[in-house]
């Protein structure tokens, strides 16, 4: 059954041409974070590698440009190439790990709003119904803010922004599958909630998150570098794409373009082949669409 | 049906039991209508034997089934297995009754866990209850796999390769992996092809006879009922109208529900004859059933003493008691059920002809 699942799976992926491109833009996403560093011209954060008067480089293709700056460096002298390249890393390590986060802490908490229901369910569920209330941006401003910035705080802030969607859909499969009778028949034979619950009903709902975890990865992306822009994100010592853009942002209307736009572009093809490919997974793994 | 003085005490009892369903609540929940879905209900089923409820859907005849296996919690009333009294007992407490006890539901498709493999499935069991140790875990699947008819090879399968029929099998080898007392079988051949139904009661006709289990046995399928039960209850809206040994219930109905459920028998045959008496009018609501006895608004024999009070269950016979006021005054009722003309002696010929090839067939397939 597995390898039937599996050669049909990949069947349909050779004949989707978007589901192609989306898994080249991932594959080369996780090969930058991989073997970013290992390539990069230069180290952008070690300072003795950096010279000042290779500050405001364009592009190496323009006229004034240097050739060791394929993409032009910042006002630092940075390279931005290589700043992409370490960049990258923290955005797509920060999304995936608050993907994680969100996931585990979701999917528990559906699980046991749909398994017990009553007060608990009701409980969980009204937190969640508020949350959905406020726009994610605003939840993630406000815990930024009275927390304080760090890679820590923007995993917390977007776990809590996210773990909603999570909780939702497991309570509603957890709903379905508990009324079935494979789960009764676990408690005839004498089996605990706990195990019923992980044994019986996690395998059975977990199928729908995986569309929901590979976009909300790049959503995670995307928040983060928001708020990195707006300053509240990452230090500075540890900069996304989002941060780079702010610090490019400073002197974009000057004519100094480059140091914006390429890690714009990057974060826009990340998010890109994240979404291709999630929304291939989702009409693979939704049995009423085919 | 065995003399009730051989068996001892009996493996499963409910006294009274009753369940309240809340239908609509106040705002600040206070109970404003319930349903009455099991109704003070009172059987005793003893070892080795087939104890039927029957009734039409929404009699409460599955809710019984549930409440005596504590997946629905009752209202009041009192569950006693193998002696001891379950009816409060915590989950934890419960190994005994769950060890005791086991059910096999009517769907087979929803009643396997479609993540895991037979083995897992069968193995589940053994390990919560050590009935085996570790190591012969596997032996031990294997063997319930053949104990119902199965490949032992076909353990690391996953259910959604059986059929049906194949699948109530693996349903009725998880129920015995834990050697149990009595099997409550929910409805366990309304799901399957008509051509399957035969194998799966004569499998637990087999397993009655090998192992001495008693079941309770859900159906609204009155020709399986005739075929696998030694007594019959009768339910209506969620109370016994009428409880009997399987032939007295067929031969003797003592009450207007029961005379009405067997005249709805199916037929087999163009050539059979009987009486129909049918029943007026739709089942009323459960959520105000009619004062006195609840079928009182549809039936022919009705008279005003019947709205007055809950008519008891009265015993006809030693083994046999009706809820029916006028239970021994009602008139013959020989020709209810479906009857086979008499056949001609040639096709008898042919018929025992064909019986005896598939008795062979089945010895076959045994010592496979």
């Amino acid at each position: 059954m597995g390898q039937i699942l599996a050669s049909q799976f990949v069947y349909n992926w050779r004949r989707n041409v978007s589901a192609i491109a989306g898994s080249a833009i991932i594959l080369a996403c996780v090969l930058i974070v991989l073997f970013g560093p290992l390539v990069a011209p230069q180290n952008p954060y070690d300072l003795t590698q950096l010279n000042l008067l290779d500050s405001y480089k364009p592009p190496a293709w323009i006229e004034g440009g240097d050739p060791r700056f394929l993409l032009g460096t910042d006002g630092q002298g940075r390279d931005v190439l290589s700043s992409i390249l370490y960049g990258t890393r923290v955005s797509a390590l920060i999304g995936i790990a608050a993907m994680l986060m969100a996931c585990t802490i979701g999917t528990v908490l559906g699980l046991l709003a749909g398994f017990y229901g009553g007060r608990l369910d009701a409980f969980i569920m009204r937190v969640a119904d508020v949350q959905l209330s406020f726009p994610s941006m605003l939840i993630a401003l406000f815990l930024m803010s009275a927390f304080g910035t760090g890679i820590d705080k923007v995993l917390i802030a977007l776990t809590l922004v996210g773990w909603v969607v999570y909780a939702r859909t497991v309570r509603g499969s957890t709903l379905g599958e508990i009324q079935k009778e494979y789960v009764q028949a676990a408690r005839v034979a004498g089996l605990r909630d706990a195990k019923i619950i992980r044994r019986h009903v996690l395998p059975n709902v977990l199928t729908p998150l995986i569309v929901i975890a590979t976009v909300q990865v790049g959503t995670f992306i995307l928040i983060e570098a928001s708020l990195s822009f707006l300053g509240v994100g990452v230090p500075i010592t540890q900069p996304s794409l989002g941060l780079l853009i702010k610090n490019g942002f400073d002197v974009l209307f000057s004519g100094l373009w480059w140091t914006s736009v390429f890690p714009g572009l990057m974060i826009m093809a990340m998010v890109f082949g994240i979404n291709l490919f999630g929304d291939f997974l989702r009409d693979e793994l939704n049995p009423r669409l085919k | 049906m065995k003399p009730l003085a051989s068996s001892p005490a009996p493996v499963l009892e409910a006294h009274d039991l009753v369940k309240h369903f809340v239908a609509e609540r106040t705002l600040l929940g206070r109970t404003t209508a319930s349903v009455k879905a099991v109704d003070g209900v009172s059987l005793a089923v003893h070892a080795g034997e087939t104890l039927a409820l029957v009734g039409e859907s929404g009699c409460g005849k599955s809710t019984l089934g549930r409440m005596v296996l504590r997946l629905v919690e009752p209202t009041s009333g009192r569950i006693v297995v193998d002696g001891a009294d379950v009816t409060h007992a915590r989950e934890r407490d419960l190994r005994g009754l769950r060890r005791t006890a086991q059910i096999v539901f009517q769907d087979p498709f929803a009643s396997l866990n479609p993540r895991m493999t037979v083995g897992e499935i069968l193995a589940e069991p053994l390990m919560l209850h050590a009935i085996v140790p570790p190591a012969q875990r596997a032996a031990r699947v294997a063997e319930l796999l053949a104990g119902v008819g199965l490949n032992p090879r076909q353990a690391a399968r996953f259910p959604h390769e059986f059929s049906g029929g194949q699948r109530q099998r693996i349903v009725i080898a998880r129920a015995l992996a834990v050697e149990p007392k009595v099997i409550v079988c929910d409805e366990p051949v309304s799901a399957l092809d008509v051509s399957i139904r035969a194998q799966i009661l004569n499998l637990l006709e087999d397993l009655q006879a090998r192992l001495g289990l008693a079941y309770v046995f859900i159906s609204h399928d009155l020709g399986v009922v005739r075929h696998i039960a030694d007594r019959v209850c009768v339910m209506y809206l969620g109370r016994i109208v009428e409880t009997g040994t399987t032939d007295e219930i067929f031969d003797n109905p003592r009450h207007p529900y029961t005379r009405a459920l067997l005249s709805a028998i199916p037929a087999p045959s163009p050539l059979a004859r009987r009486e129909r008496r049918l029943l007026e009018g739709d089942v009323p609501s459960p959520l105000a059933p009619p004062s006195g006895c609840h079928l009182r608004t549809r039936c022919p024999h009705a008279e005003p003493v019947c709205a007055e009070a809950r008519p008891p269950l009265a015993a006809v016979s030693p083994t046999h008691a009706s809820a029916c006021l006028f239970a021994t005054r009602l008139p013959d009722a020989r020709d209810l059920a479906p009857r086979e003309p008499a056949r001609d002696p040639r096709l008898e010929t042919l018929f025992a002809a064909f019986a005896g090839d598939d008795e062979a067939a089945a010895a076959q397939a045994a010592a496979q």
